[in-house]
């Protein structure tokens, strides 16, 4: 029996460190995350000191460099990290990914030097949590049509508008928030909580990250400071270059959440018997196993394959979206096929496969959804624009 | 202060266990490796909290081969200041292991050699009380508290139906139980700067292996259970006599 979820021995090739931290990561989440998840989960309530914890273990922001608070880790650390912290849960995953790509990362590049001091070190922390709002009710996969706006006054500016579906606004002390200038352009700006105006009313009764705070953003006449802008960065290639980090982080974390899935599913496949032999011994749920460590093994050699392309600064958004959109996809089979491996007990919350399956609901839906990321890649082949 | 932590490399809690080579031999193909437990979580994390609260400096080691370095590595970011590998050609028998620690502990001036309670692996629990008798010291094994009070030492150990309370002045081996102290898991900067702190690999000075194994035997899996019911109980009776044959 060959137990290894690394069919590639793609652990050969990591450095040192880097299996040093795959080993940290995970066993804090087997001993913070795994035997609380699904009291959470079933609870619908976030996981208490989360933040401070995985700030304590370095996987806020670790990227970012130690100067501002970061490990000044490489990419393919960045990925083994939400690798593990997905196996745990996908809400424990967003919630880093959303604090490091999605807050730390636009500070570290658009922010000016006051405003990395500032908020860089306790968002790497955890004291502080962040969140990012660029999805609005009106426009999801289509963020150019933004309306909420910023005015220009004599010492800052008036935000009005309102987003939707983003991780961690109730809990959050900062906001990074896109939104239009009086010319129409897209600008990024961090509000904090607190201003005048700033709300952040909690979304409820999801079926899918119920270990994760979501909510919205609401933004009546708020008043933004100017030193709390961007200065430099216009367009929406602000906040997509935010999100292909974000999707590039994704691209690992899921296959965290599948290897989950199928260790259960193979212990459970070698111990439960039927017709006088075990699960595992029947062709169809030799099929299923099978077929998931083959797709956990190709997800590994692309993220792997992306992680060395980022980290020479070559990973294309394209390259991103085709390893999101497949790693998302073969995570949430995997999970809905091994699930009916264990029968009944695959729909209790002692086995892993139904949160899982329902995370990646969510996960196959946000930060670009599966149909979008397919069109990126059929507009980087044929040249031709079919999203309008 | 100068505390010496002693590091084993043990097979993963969950590795299947063989042997080769007509069963003198583990066999170590297939097995992922890890730092033994009881060395990691409760000998090296009390080490590292006396020297947070007082100063001083922790150091691990490990007889073994130079692949070992990466065990010390993890070591070192967990938070150890530096390491030292003593390289030997493949694990070795306790006394020959000892006789090297306590050489280098002697001729570097620690205060304390501290070990895990036993390796998950062999289980003999004999390493520290040998390195205490090379190096003239007291030995208290299987502790699970361990204050610091200037030179006394106060220790906790577990006695059937109760605990025993003990002072120690001065330099002493330990092994460290559960109890003593919480697993620390390194953190992504701990890691980052492990590569840049010191590890020593110095050759194996003193090489007599007193002990070989002949040969190891694994433990026959159990037989399936046979379950009897209150009103069964001549069947069990002759089930016991002709089938276990046991009265």
């Amino acid at each position: 029996m060959n137990t290894s979820t690394d069919y590639f021995l793609v652990d050969e090739m990591l450095t040192e460190e880097q299996r040093l931290i795959r080993r940290s990561v995970r066993d804090f989440v087997d001993r913070d995350i795994i035997p609380i998840i699904d009291s959470y989960a079933q609870k619908h309530e976030y996981i208490p000191d989360l933040m401070p914890k995985l700030g304590a273990l370095g996987a806020l922001g670790p990227y970012i460099p130690e100067e501002y608070g970061g490990a000044g880790l490489d990419q393919i650390s960045y990925g083994i990290i939400m690798q593990e912290l997905e196996r745990g849960d996908s809400a424990v995953r967003s919630a880093a990914s959303v604090q490091s790509s999605l807050v730390m990362y636009p500070i570290f590049t658009y922010g000016t030097e006051e405003q990395k001091r500032k908020y860089l070190p306790k968002l790497a922390s955890g004291e502080m949590i962040g969140c990012f709002g660029l999805t609005e009710p009106n426009h999801g996969s289509n963020p150019a049509g933004m309306e909420t706006k910023i005015i220009e006054k004599s010492d800052h500016f008036v935000l009005n508008g309102a987003k939707m579906w983003i991780t961690n606004s109730p809990l959050a002390d900062i906001a990074v928030v896109w939104a239009k200038d009086e010319q129409g352009q897209v600008r990024g700006l961090i509000v904090e909580r607190g201003m005048n105006g700033f709300s952040t009313p909690t979304t409820h009764n999801k079926w899918s990250l119920r270990a994760s705070a979501t909510g919205e953003l609401v933004f009546q006449d708020v008043a933004v400071p100017k030193e709390n802008l961007f200065p430099d960065i216009r367009g929406l290639k602000g906040p997509l270059s935010c999100l292909n980090s974000a999707r590039y982080g994704i691209s690992w974390g899921v296959i965290g959440a599948a290897i989950h899935c199928y260790e259960v599913a193979l212990k459970y496949a070698s111990e439960r018997n039927q017709f006088g032999k075990p699960l595992g011994g029947f062709q169809l749920q030799q099929k299923k196993l099978a077929e998931a460590i083959t797709e956990i093994t190709k997800a590994q050699l692309l993220s792997w394959r992306l992680g060395v392309l980022k980290n020479e600064n070559r990973a294309t958004p394209a390259q991103i979206s085709m390893a999101k959109r497949n790693n998302v996809e073969i995570a949430i089979n995997i999970a809905r096929e091994l699930r009916q491996m264990l029968g009944g007990m695959g729909i209790m919350g002692e086995f892993p496969m139904m949160r899982h399956a329902a995370n990646l609901e969510s996960v196959i839906t946000y930060e670009g959804t599966h149909d979008i990321h397919l069109l990126i890649t059929g507009m980087d082949v044929t040249g031709i624009n079919a999203f309008g | 202060m100068k505390y010496l932590v002693c590091i084993s490399k043990v097979p993963d809690t969950t590795a299947k266990i063989s042997f080769k080579n007509e069963d003198k031999e583990f066999n170590s193909d297939g097995v992922t490796f890890i730092m033994n437990p009881t060395d990691e979580w409760y000998a090296l994390v009390r080490a590292l909290e006396l020297k947070e609260a007082s100063g001083g400096q922790v150091t691990v080691i490990n007889v073994g081969p130079k692949d070992n370095e990466k065990f010390l590595r993890s070591a070192i970011a967990i938070g150890a200041d530096d390491a030292v590998l003593i390289e030997a050609n493949e694990e070795t028998e306790s006394y020959y292991i000892a006789k090297n620690i306590a050489k280098y502990a002697q001729e570097n001036g620690y205060n304390f050699v501290i070990t895990g309670k036993e390796t998950i692996s062999f289980n003999s629990f004999s390493l520290g009380g040998m390195i205490a008798e090379f190096m003239d010291l007291p030995f208290i094994n299987q502790a699970t508290q361990w204050m610091l009070n200037g030179e006394v030492s106060t220790i906790y150990k577990e006695i059937e139906g109760g605990e025993e309370v003990l002072e120690v002045t001065g330099n002493c081996v330990i092994s460290a139980q559960k109890g003593m102290a919480e697993q620390r898991l390194a953190n992504m900067k701990g890691i980052m700067m492990a590569k840049t702190k010191p590890l020593a690999i110095i050759p194996i000075a003193l090489g007599e292996e007193k002990v070989q194994v002949s040969q190891y035997q694994v433990t026959p899996p159990r037989g399936n259970c046979k379950m009897f019911t209150l009103d069964q109980i001549d069947e069990l009776v002759q089930a016991l006599q002709s089938e276990a044959k046991v009265i």
